[in-house]
């Protein structure tokens, strides 16, 4: 992750006329709460904040495919291997979109895929976690899409156009992933007992990673700072957490369930949630590898590229040949 | 973000979601004949027979539907996952219409039909319950089914059951994207290297043998006169947009003869049992319930 390449620190002495009058404007636009676009001059701390962390975004919508294309196979009627699979296929969609955005920094997708592959990029840990019954449709939909539109409502006004462009169209599509999470919770809830207890235990193993994808507390978090100064971000971890979970806590009577958390309770002095203590030492474990199915993933997704790769080379054979016929064909014409 | 007050109806709660204008299972844009309206509509097939060709139909997408939706999130390219991805669901909304309209005459659902049957009942054809292999093979018989699919779409458009003509025409539209698709991957893989060309003849040479099932007509097919298509008048049409693909893509079609392949009848690949093993084991589990 961390790339020594020079920026920032020195170079600052020798500034440009240009970027001098660009630094400018883009504090000005920053103060202003507008946007900042591909062409606009941007600090390189603020370009590669930005690269990472829409990168990382793309990578996990990608990476996050695998747990629930682990079941479009064996989904229990055909209504909803129907939802899921454009459920996922969305999700390809994301992905499409978001490396389309990054690449507007100046990193093409070859790069970006090769830093996932190669696994110097992260990306949600969540996805790490193995889905292992059917009821993890749901609780993914439900807990785990929830908290990713907790988080990204707010980036649909992040400062950088594309991003916040991006994020609009995907939010949408995202409400609807996890209201389709919640429907198979709430058929299961309503249904035989082993569906309740499936359901039931669903939640009790994605409460916690679910309430962990917001990122450690805010004093533990470096980059949040910085991030809230550029209007990247504009809430901070633990005010999203708690968002969220005032959300789920409601919606999870509907469901006649519990969340798993005997620590639950609304403060009303305070008038924050005060939930359990996370496990932040599992979650460091799996950010660096060592989740359940981080190897899992990662060797799927190479396995996919390298299978791949006569079929690109053939396709951009087939192009470049088209293209020479093209050629000739032209020339011809204008001999004649 | 405002949470749902424990008062309220159930289902209303749905509506803290936000989105709560359409339902999820509206994955075909637009006012398109849904499984759905094929399910709540009252008309039931006239006879078994016609039931039984809406059978075949649903079975080949089906199946094909499966083997496809195992490609999502393992493409040679993102693009890939989504087009593989949005085949897969086109031939999956076919299936659920036939398969519901089938079903009708039997007081059977959809789900009745795809989960609970045995494997002898499917009556899908051998061609669709080839493994995926490599995408060379994948795309050879999503070519075969297409231009299949296509013609058989088509001609029953003017089928004289008004259900099958209504499903066959929104069915057209769609297979004539995943025609384009299958064309398309024929040129670039037949014309693109070497090891792309390698790889489409042998897939040619693996698939070919299953072609011939899909022209062999059954005695079913007699009792359908302008219901059904009957498969062998769709062979000469097939074989000469076929030729005129692979001629562009220089390739040809390979000398090796037809299998025997008795799928409409419920004799099956050795591959069926996996695919059915995999598609029916958690429903199966838990008979009766509602998901």
């Amino acid at each position: 992750m961390a790339e020594q390449k020079s920026s920032g620190g020195h170079l600052a002495a020798v500034r440009t006329p240009e970027d001098i009058a660009g630094q400018r404007r883009f504090e000005a636009i920053i103060a202003d709460d507008s946007r900042i676009e591909p062409r606009d001059w941007m600090p390189e701390a603020y370009r590669k904040s930005l690269t990472r962390q829409m990168s990382q975004h793309a990578h996990s919508e990608i990476i996050g495919m695998q747990p629930e294309a682990n079941w479009i196979t064996r989904a229990p009627s055909l209504k909803r291997k129907a939802i899921l699979m454009a459920k996922v296929q969305d999700e390809a969609g994301h992905g499409l979109y978001l490396y389309s955005a990054t690449e507007t920094l100046g990193t093409d997708r070859d790069t970006l895929n090769n830093q996932l592959l190669t696994g110097r990029a992260k990306y949600s840990s969540i996805f790490n976690y193995p889905a292992r019954t059917w009821a993890d449709m749901g609780a993914i939909g439900w807990l785990v899409d929830g908290a990713a539109i907790a988080n990204q409502v707010p980036l649909c006004r992040a400062s950088y156009g594309p991003y916040g462009r991006a994020m609009v169209r995907i939010c949408k599509e995202e409400s609807f992933h996890q209201r389709q999470g919640f429907e198979i919770l709430l058929e299961l809830s309503r249904g035989t007992e082993a569906q309740r207890k499936m359901a039931q235990d669903a939640i009790n193993r994605f409460y916690a990673p679910a309430l962990m994808m917001f990122g450690p507390s805010d004093q533990d978090s470096p980059n949040s700072q910085q991030s809230m100064a550029w209007n990247i971000k504009r809430f901070s971890n633990d005010d999203l957490r708690q968002r969220f979970v005032g959300m789920i806590v409601e919606q999870v009577k509907v469901l006649g369930l519990s969340l798993p958390d005997p620590d639950l309770r609304y403060d009303e002095e305070s008038g924050q949630w005060l939930h359990m203590d996370l496990d932040w030492d599992e979650f460091k474990r799996v950010v660096s590898g060592g989740g359940p199915c981080n190897s899992q993933r990662l060797a799927r997704r190479r396995e996919a590229h390298e299978d791949g790769a006569w079929v690109r080379e053939a396709a951009a054979a087939f192009a470049r040949k088209q293209q020479n016929e093209k050629n000739q064909h032209d020339q011809k014409a204008e001999v004649a | 973000m405002s949470g749902t007050s424990t008062g309220q109806l159930p289902d209303h709660s749905l509506d803290s979601f936000g989105d709560a204008a359409a339902s999820a299972t509206r994955v075909t844009p637009g006012n398109a004949l849904r499984p759905e309206d094929i399910a709540l509509q009252q008309t039931a097939p006239a006879d078994d027979a016609v039931a039984r060709y809406a059978l075949h139909l649903g079975d080949d997408a089906l199946i094909l539907a499966q083997r496809l939706s195992h490609w999502i999130s393992r493409g040679p390219e993102l693009e890939e996952d989504v087009a593989l991805g949005n085949i897969a669901l086109d031939q999956l909304g076919h299936a659920r219409s036939f398969l519901s309209y089938a079903g009708k005459a039997w007081g059977q659902t959809e789900d009745d039909l795809a989960y609970f049957r045995e494997e002898e009942d499917f009556t899908s054809l051998h061609l669709v319950e080839q493994p995926n292999g490599d995408f060379a093979e994948t795309m050879v018989r999503g070519l075969f089914m297409a231009l299949y699919q296509h013609q058989l779409y088509t001609r029953l458009v003017h089928s004289a059951d008004e259900t099958i003509a209504a499903i066959s025409a929104k069915a057209l539209k769609e297979v004539d994207y995943h025609l384009e698709h299958a064309e398309l991957w024929t040129l670039r893989l037949g014309r693109g290297t070497e090891e792309s060309a390698h790889r489409m003849r042998r897939a040619l040479d693996k698939l070919w043998p299953y072609t011939a099932e899909l022209f062999q007509d059954e005695p079913l097919h007699d009792e359908l006169e302008g219901v059904a298509v009957r498969p062998s008048t769709l062979r000469a049409e097939w074989d000469e947009q076929l030729l005129d693909i692979l001629d562009r893509s220089e390739l040809a079609v390979p000398e090796v003869p037809a299998a025997l392949c008795w799928g409409r009848r419920g004799e099956h690949s050795e591959h069926l049992g996996y695919i059915l093993a995999e598609m029916q084991v958690l429903a199966r589990k838990h008979p009766g319930a509602t998901w």
